[in-house]
């Protein structure tokens, strides 16, 4: 990405030019996203200015969503609205992000689809329909993605209960079973694909949802003609939990947990972006020792995600072994995980401010026994996988796609390195004290599965030179911000002073109290870019927790990028995306 | 030995009198041969999936099956008791002859081939003079179970073959090991440098390569594919029609190692013509061999990925078959020439 077009101003001058005040209207976030409020019937021309004519382009569609307004109360200079469309751009070339809020009103709202623009807006329009209930206009498919096809109400809807034990007693007889499964047949109609041409009749093939290649429960309608695949359908939602829902019902502190699960392989990293979010709306500064560590623990999960990407990866190209030696060094890293926090996959040990406890003694030694171990062995690796002749003929040019082509997708992280374009979050907007640290972006050329693979495996490397420094440079300090709503008042004052007493009493009932605001926070995760979208009303839990997942858009692209080719080479293109469906489903 | 069989024939003429005497008596002597030959290999299957389990297991740092028995050792038999006791599932809409047929044919020629295997010297069940025809056309046979059962394979495995048979000058699987013994090596009591495999180390490679693919393993397992179409063709077999599919992809290793190590390694013969090594039975030389070519199977299967169908079919027919005449070619120009190691 050049940057010589980068102009001087921000985005909201060339807008305020371009478009009258009736059009736009700005709004302050906590995150200090340029958000400008827009009006359904102009949406689609600000956005084609966006994209196309503006100076600093904004060509990717980084996220769409929305939020049920009906009960929030604290909505300050706000237009008037029921549903609130988000859309989230990005621009390479300003290094910006840019946010659009269309409101909506009345019971069954609809605005014209982004679909024309970007094709990537198709499932986040269909997401948006199937858990909020608003109607996108000219949409081609617009139907169920999330949730089950014969599903009644739109989840994210204030009004749709949250619990089960809020609904009807759940009963399945035979008649109604039949109908669920008969709405899960595929017909090839419903997607403007044909069953035969004149030269050749197609075979539709489910593949999943349960496929021991497809990393979890997804499937994939493919379109064959013999062995060559013309057209494909992932069809998504299996692995849904409504993860976004119960973050309306958990308090601000309770719904760590829950983040830790969204890509399962992430573990803590996960925690980071939901903390980052919540810590910029609070106004905490943590202090660098939390921020070291959060740091560290994190490459040590990017590793061991990147370990498990290795082993499937050589896996679902036919080689049994590497899995077994990747999993056996990931327990490694696990063990560390396990040292320092007490959990393993899933240690739910990032706190609001900072981290659950301090480091315990004698973990600079296993970690840094694990930083001499590791180098020799994925040296090894690479000679078994990256440099076999086999596994090269069977994924070089395969599910290639262009850096243009990922910019319009919405691909992130590797995926988009692997390109050979330049764009590392931790680099480019470092978070969490990434600025001190030193390590090099590893870069692919041809976008295609092996290079996703290549760029992978030197991300190991990459990371277990940012642990070392975190080892070498570990600063003292507090563990976690001494702030009202990260930590308990300190001992001393709470036993003098009515006021902290209260105050420790209800943040140990309640939980933290979040003021109102809206903010954004990214990190760079295993997959790409995750990120939260948080609203707080004030209250005791988000209202309003929009996740956004890099596998989502990830797997959008598959019927692009595998067209034309057989089935072992989708089944290497989906082991070269990285996916888990609990990242894509939420 | 030979007063027993004697003895024995001579009780079966007493009975059948001597019109249907010796036919009876020689078809009881083949059944009970061919039971002393099938019976041990069945029992060899067994082990080599245990193996298989542990060879591979020692290689992805794991322990294998441990359980059942000392160290697994009875593995196998649990294996094969459940798959006896287990139901045999057929799909609503298959078509039920077929489909039981299909794991038969796979079977029936893996075991029909080796009627011609020589054990040792004189230790052959049917010495016939074109023994090596016979495992061709009855090899290729294995294939129809696979079609049937839902996959297609193709063959370069026996034009190697050709080349083996033009420097031994015969078809008979025995004189073609004995002729491995003879030639300017041997000689010397270097016996393993005039073995087929040295001369013809192009053909040994694209012999074993097939027959790798030919029995359908790692790294041409398209047919079962495990990461793509998970079990492929056996995918809906269940209960003893797997356990013969089983029976027969096993089978068919053991008789395709048979084959190289009686082709390429020398069969029965041992290394260097010592007198110590010369003690030692053939049939030990000959299993070891096949063992070593065993083992190579199972550490394909641990190392490489797998290759796609289209690679493999112009593996097939753009290197193997092409470098395959042209080395026919030069074999037989070779013979020709002063040089000629085989004589």
């Amino acid at each position: 990405m050049g940057a010589p077009d980068i102009p001087p101003r921000g985005i909201e001058h060339e807008l305020a030019e371009r478009f009258d005040a009736g059009t736009l209207r700005a709004q302050a976030t906590a995150d200090r996203v340029p958000t400008f409020w827009v009006q359904p019937e102009r949406l689609l021309e600000v956005l084609r200015y966006l994209k196309r004519d503006a100076p600093g382009p904004y060509p990717m569609l980084y996220d769409l969503s929305a939020l049920d307004e009906r009960t929030r109360v604290h909505r300050d200079g706000q237009p008037a609205s029921d549903f609130t469309l988000v859309y989230q751009l990005v621009s390479f070339a300003r290094n910006a992000d840019l946010r659009l809020k269309v409101p909506l009103t009345g019971d069954a709202p609809s605005v014209p689809s982004a679909t024309t623009l970007w094709p990537a807006a198709n499932w986040y329009e269909r997401e948006v329909w199937d858990l909020f209930g608003v109607r996108f206009a000219g949409h081609p498919h617009l139907r169920r993605i999330l949730m089950a096809p014969t599903w009644q109400g739109h989840p994210l809807r204030k009004d749709h209960p949250a619990r089960a034990t809020e609904m009807g007693e759940y009963r399945l007889p035979a008649d109604k079973e039949l109908a669920e499964q008969e709405a899960l047949r595929f017909r090839p109609e419903d997607w403007g694909m044909r069953r035969r041409t004149d030269a050749s009749d197609f075979l539709f093939l489910n593949l999943g949802p349960n496929h021991p290649s497809v990393h979890g429960v997804f499937r994939i309608v493919l379109q064959l003609d013999g062995e060559e695949i013309v057209d494909a359908v992932p069809d998504i939602g299996y692995h849904h939990r409504g993860a976004e829902k119960m973050a309306e019902r958990q308090s601000w502190h309770k719904f760590i947990p829950y983040t830790d699960r969204i890509d399962y392989l992430g573990g803590s990293m996960n925690n980071l972006p939901y903390l980052l979010a919540v810590e910029r709306l609070a106004g905490i500064e943590v202090p660098d020792r939390a921020k070291v560590i959060r740091v560290m623990v994190c490459e040590l999960f990017r590793i061991a995600s990147h370990l498990v990407f290795y082993g499937t990866f050589a896996q679902d190209v036919g080689a049994l072994s590497p899995v077994f030696f990747m999993f056996t060094d990931r327990e490694r890293v696990f063990d560390i995980v396990e040292a320092i926090t007490g959990g393993r996959m899933h240690p739910e040990w990032f706190r609001i401010g900072g981290v659950a406890q301090d480091l315990p003694r004698g973990w600079d030694a296993l970690v840094r026994e694990f930083v001499r171990y590791l180098p020799p062995r994925l040296r090894d690796y690479d000679r078994m996988v990256l440099r076999n002749r086999i596994l090269q003929r069977r994924t070089r040019g395969i599910g290639a796609y262009t850096t243009a082509e990922a910019i319009e997708w919405g691909v992130t992280g590797p995926g988009l390195r692997a390109c050979g374009c330049d764009w590392d979050l931790r680099k480019r907007r470092p978070y969490a004290g990434y600025d001190q640290f030193e390590f090099d972006v590893p870069l692919g050329r041809n976008g295609d599965s092996y290079d996703r693979c290549a760029v992978r495996a030197e991300e190991i490397r990459q990371s277990l030179r940012i642990v070392e420094q975190c080892l070498e440079n570990m600063p003292q300090g507090d563990y976690k911000a001494d702030h009202p709503l990260a930590a308990p008042p300190r001992k001393e004052r709470t036993l003098h002073d009515i006021e902290t007493l209260i105050n420790h009493f209800l943040a140990a009932s309640w939980g933290p109290v979040i003021p109102p605001g809206e903010a954004y926070a990214a990190v760079e995760a295993t997959k790409g870019l995750t990120g939260y979208y948080l609203v707080s009303d004030g209250g005791t839990a988000p209202y309003r927790a929009r996740i956004r997942t890099p596998s989502f858009p990830h797997l959008q692209m598959i019927p692009l990028i595998c067209r034309g080719l057989m089935i072992p080479d989708l089944i290497a293109i989906l082991g070269s995306i990285d996916f888990v469906m609990a990242d894509v489903d939420r | 030995m030979n007063e027993l069989v004697a003895t024995l024939a001579g009780y079966s003429s007493a009975w059948f009198g001597p019109q249907w005497g010796p036919p009876v008596w020689v078809f009881v002597k083949t059944l009970v041969l061919i039971l002393v030959i099938t019976l041990p290999l069945f029992g060899c299957v067994a082990y080599l999936t245990l193996a298989e389990r542990k060879i591979i297991g020692y290689m992805q740092v794991r322990i294998g099956p441990n359980r059942v028995g000392p160290a697994g050792l009875l593995q196998p038999i649990a294996d094969a008791v459940k798959l006896m006791f287990k139901e045999l599932i057929i799909p609503a809409g298959a078509n039920k002859f077929l489909f039981v047929l299909a794991p038969m044919l796979t079977l029936m020629p893996a075991l029909a081939a080796w009627a011609v295997i020589p054990f040792g010297p004189e230790v052959v069940l049917a010495d016939v003079d074109a023994g090596l025809l016979y495992v061709m056309a009855i090899t290729s046979m294995g294939v129809y179970g696979v079609i049937i059962a839902g996959w297609a394979s193709n063959s370069t495995m026996g034009f190697a073959l050709v080349c083996v048979l033009l420097v031994s000058q015969s078809l008979n699987l025995s004189d073609i090991v004995n002729g491995q013994a003879r030639g300017r090596f041997a000689a010397e009591g270097l016996n393993f440098l005039s073995w087929n495999w040295l001369p013809l180390l192009p053909m040994f490679l694209v012999y074993f390569i097939s027959a790798v693919a030919e029995t359908n393993r790692a790294p041409f397992d398209v047919a079962e594919g495990e990461s793509e179409i998970v079990a492929g063709f056996h995918v809906e077999y269940s209960g003893m029609t797997f356990a013969v599919f089983f029976l027969g992809e096993y089978a068919n290793m053991i008789l395709v190692s048979a084959l190289a190590t009686i082709m390429f390694l020398g069969g029965w013969l041992p290394p260097i013509d010592a007198p110590l090594l010369n003690a030692i039975p053939g049939f030990f030389w000959l299993v070891l061999k096949i063992g070593f070519l065993l083992f190579c199977f199972l550490w394909f299967r641990a190392t490489f990925p797998r290759y796609r169908y289209d690679q493999i079919m112009r593996l097939g027919w753009k290197v193997f078959i092409p470098l395959t005449i042209v080395w026919l070619v030069l074999v037989a120009a070779w013979m020709q020439t002063p040089w000629n190691p085989w004589q």
